[in-house]
């Protein structure tokens, strides 16, 4: 799970205080492990410090930091670049494809163009082990099979979520 | 390059209801090929149209270059005996005859004598691993039998295309993929092009390439260029 690409992402929709970020962030991504401040701010003052991100001025007012983020040309170029890539077909990276696709409908992208360049990355990768549990040894044929399984359980996640995308984008867009 | 096989933006209503909407598919001489899709998506129906069962309201279908969608009943019936095999979800095998019988059907129906067609049909089933079971009648066979039985038939004549609608669908998971693996093994070594019909990914992984239909539509998606 990336927090800083995720955190891109958030701001591409809107400028927004790190408090907001957070808040956000927690809502949607956080799952019972909600983003510490420490990180919010690290992770801004990182991504500020590569161009990525521009802080406004201090605003007055009560609690911490008062900036307003605001997303750089380049930023917006690295978040698109990676909303775009399929994700590696590997088991356990349920939580980035989760991740793209709320983003993409949070910002009126083509979440179904995603999806299908993840489907076909994942089927690509599925025939590769099907090859390898037809002509591998034993042991080989029982990993190929571990991961074809997983696969298949993201593929279906996948299908599912292409067909609901219409509800979905409502009830994650403001 | 023309493909051996090839639907261009057809059309199909069943009433008022569409099952195809401007779907478009190819498939190369030599390949495997899975159309795959949720139920209801219109992916049998394309493989009705593709294989001549069913006329488009509209479009083209091409085998060898040549539109079949125009054909009379009569040729597309001759087309489908002589050029094109087939294995659906359930066997359906022809239960009034026997194991052997069933895999030589096709080239009875050729014209081909009876004592050749059945000693064309006999490697088939050492081959299938289905030795021993030519006298057998479709009850008296398991489930992944009667399959492999229907894929001996649905090859027996060396078709150029083998249309397969959901044909592991009956069976559980690992017998299934034992078909699939003849099926394909098999095909391949006779230069078949399979057009494979399924919602199943593990299934589709045993193609070359997948297409996706989606209300009535086809697309089909690279992985090239994509992070493996």
């Amino acid at each position: 799970m990336s927090v800083p690409l995720t955190l891109l992402g958030l701001l591409e929709r809107e400028p927004s205080h790190g408090y907001d970020l957070k808040r956000d962030y927690d809502a949607f991504f956080g799952r019972g492990k909600p983003l510490p401040y420490g990180q919010v701010y690290a992770t801004l003052g990182r991504l500020a410090r590569d161009g990525k991100v521009v802080a406004g001025e201090a605003e007055p007012g009560d609690g911490p930091e008062r900036k307003r983020y605001v997303i750089t040309e380049a930023g917006v170029t690295e978040f698109e670049t990676w909303l775009t890539e399929p994700v590696a077909p590997e088991p356990t990276l349920q939580t980035v494809l989760f991740t793209k696709v709320v983003l993409a409908l949070m910002l009126g992208r083509d979440a179904g163009q995603y999806l299908d360049t993840q489907r076909a990355a994942h089927m690509r990768r599925m025939r590769e082990l099907t090859e390898l549990r037809r002509t591998g040894a034993l042991v080989d044929a029982l990993l190929a099979d571990h991961g074809l399984f997983h696969l298949e359980a993201d593929l279906r996640w996948i299908d599912l979520t292409a067909a609901r995308l219409d509800a979905l984008a409502e009830a994650v867009r403001p | 390059m023309t493909h051996l096989i090839e639907a261009r933006d057809i059309h199909l209503a069943f009433g008022e209801t569409p099952a195809l909407r401007g779907a478009s598919l190819a498939a190369d001489a030599g390949e495997v090929l899975a159309v795959m899709g949720p139920s209801g998506s219109g992916k049998s129906t394309l493989l009705h149209c593709l294989a001549g069962i069913l006329t488009p309201d509209a479009g083209e279908v091409r085998f060898d270059g040549e539109r079949i969608d125009t054909l009379g009943e009569a040729q597309r019936s001759a087309l489908r005996r002589d050029r094109f095999g087939f294995v659906f979800q359930f066997g359906q095998l022809v239960p009034e005859l026997t194991a052997e019988e069933n895999v030589a059907l096709p080239l009875l129906l050729n014209g081909t004598r009876r004592t050749a067609a059945l000693a064309e049909a006999r490697p088939w089933f050492a081959r299938l691993g289905l030795d021993g079971l030519e006298r057998r009648r479709s009850g008296e066979l398991s489930g992944g039998q009667a399959q492999r039985v229907a894929l001996a038939r649905g090859l027996v004549a060396r078709p150029r295309v083998l249309f397969a609608d959901e044909p592991t669908g009956a069976l559980d998971s690992l017998t299934g993929e034992q078909v699939m693996e003849l099926m394909v093994g098999a095909a391949r070594e006779q230069g078949t092009t399979v057009v494979l019909v399924t919602h199943e990914p593990r299934v589709a992984a045993y193609a070359d390439r997948e297409s996706v239909v989606r209300d009535g539509r086809a697309t089909s998606l690279s992985a090239e260029g994509v992070a493996p």
